[in-house]
């Protein structure tokens, strides 16, 4: 006899099992965009899903593998709703997300900045002097090449010591 | 299912959303969000603000995207097309919200496509031509640190959709200013000839800035932009300019003679070919 709690961790356990389009090696249960998983008394699952970037290009195919994942899972009715509230900071980036990302050679990000409640967002003009580590070889010194990459939410860095470029997630 | 690349995916058909471009196959951006315009809140009136913001996103965007190509090197194209996906990715969100609001039910591809010039409500920095890179990184600066302050406002909004909309555009408005800004320093500080565009991007972007003001009821939005223009023109050892200002708004549907080509382009395949799909 299925419960419905067995019915709900198998559908969460599908959901969470789809890659991300653009970060294949993470899932997203790793990058933190899963909001919920609900199963209805009629058996329709019901998947929330948060934008990384307004922009993701990649929205549209999570939610089409999701409802596509689900379905082979069994379940014949899903939705795949979107939640932009409280907005995605990479801080929703599990450890577990964090290490495959820097396995893959790409910089995991540091802590999000600080929502201000309030008040004008300041303008910083002086070079930061975080540093974001070689994922390659853990060098300190490394540098932006650009704040913008393949995707919305990576820079390039070099790194100054193995003169390799890698990506970076940025801290948003 | 046996990898789920985007590409792959792309082969594959999503039941009756067989597409995956803009507009196609995403049919809502705001799908399965409580819609329901909030007490108090005038539905024609959030739909019209909605629609303006979701216009000066587009043609931002649209103007960002002709850069691709076109820009001075690889890093600098990503940046420009990377800072329009987003502003995109604002216009879809707004108007999808504004259909919803003002009742008529209009999608996004109805508000994007099938309107004609007059009926555009952005603002008339967002439509000018690109110019030299000077201007648009002049324009850009503006614009972001614009849109970030009111969007940093919006935040606040009674109306619970919009307040979530700008609450995670104000983080990618921070970094399209401080790419804009970081630029300007570089530019206005650089060559000589550098220098005399910048220049050049400040007077002609200028004129424009009332028109920006004016388009919000909040009245120190104003004062918190010329002091960001002001921090980063002292950067570049420049001094952001005083002219006088370009009457008429963009919002009132009075545009310059460069946002009827604009549409043309942008719109020109999808009335061609009504609900094409690919």
């Amino acid at each position: 006899m299925v419960t419905a709690t067995d019915l709900l961790e198998r559908a969460r356990r599908a959901a969470e099992e789809v890659a991300d389009p653009e970060l294949p090696m993470l899932t997203l249960a790793d990058l933190g965009v899963l909001r919920g998983v609900e199963v209805g008394e009629d058996g329709a699952v019901t998947v929330a899903l948060t934008p990384t970037y307004t922009g993701c290009p990649a929205m549209a195919e999570m939610r089409a593998d999701v409802a596509r994942r689900l379905r082979a899972a069994g379940f014949a009715e899903v939705r795949v709703t979107t939640v932009l509230d409280p907005p995605w900071t990479t801080d929703w980036i599990t450890p577990e997300g964090r290490r495959k990302l820097a396995a893959c050679g790409i910089a995991p990000p540091g802590p999000a900045p600080a929502r201000r409640p309030q008040g004008p967002v300041p303008l910083t003009l002086s070079p930061t002097r975080r540093t974001v580590p070689c994922p390659r070889c853990g060098s300190a010194d490394t540098e932006e090449i650009s704040r913008f990459s393949a995707t919305a939410c990576k820079a390039l860095r070099r790194c100054r010591s193995c003169l390799e470029p890698f990506e970076h997630v940025k801290d948003i | 299912m046996h990898d789920d690349t985007a590409y792959s995916a792309l082969s594959e058909e999503h039941e009756d959303d067989a597409r995956w471009a803009y507009g196609t196959g995403f049919h809502d951006p705001l799908h399965g969000i409580d819609t329901t315009v909030p007490e108090g809140v005038d539905g024609a009136e959030l739909g019209a603000y909605c629609l303006a913001l979701g216009d000066d996103a587009l043609i931002s965007a649209q103007r960002l995207a002709e850069w691709c190509a076109r820009a001075p090197d690889l890093e600098e194209e990503m940046a420009l097309a990377n800072i329009g996906l987003d502003l995109l990715g604002q216009a879809r969100m707004l108007y999808t919200r504004a259909g919803q609001a003002d009742g008529s039910g209009r999608d996004e591809d109805d508000l994007a496509y099938f309107r004609d010039p007059a009926e555009f409500r952005n603002v008339r920095l967002a439509e000018l031509p690109n110019g030299d890179f000077a201007f648009t990184i002049v324009r850009l600066l503006a614009l972001s640190a614009w849109r970030l302050a009111v969007f940093t406002r919006l935040t606040a909004s009674p109306d619970p959709v919009l307040a979530a909309v700008a609450a995670k555009g104000v983080k990618e408005l921070a970094y399209h200013r401080q790419y804009a800004a970081e630029w300007a320093v570089r530019l206005g500080d650089g060559t000589e000839e550098s220098r005399r565009r910048m220049v050049r991007a400040m007077e002609e972007v200028a004129p424009y800035l009332e028109e920006l003001y004016a388009a919000e009821t909040c009245t120190t939005i104003g004062e918190e932009v010329e002091a960001v223009l002001r921090q980063v023109a002292g950067e570049a050892g420049l001094a952001w300019p005083r002219v006088r200002p370009l009457p008429g708004s963009g919002r009132d549907g009075g545009h310059t003679e460069h946002l009827a080509p604009l549409l043309a382009e942008l719109q020109g395949t999808a009335r061609a070919f009504p609900g094409a799909a690919w």
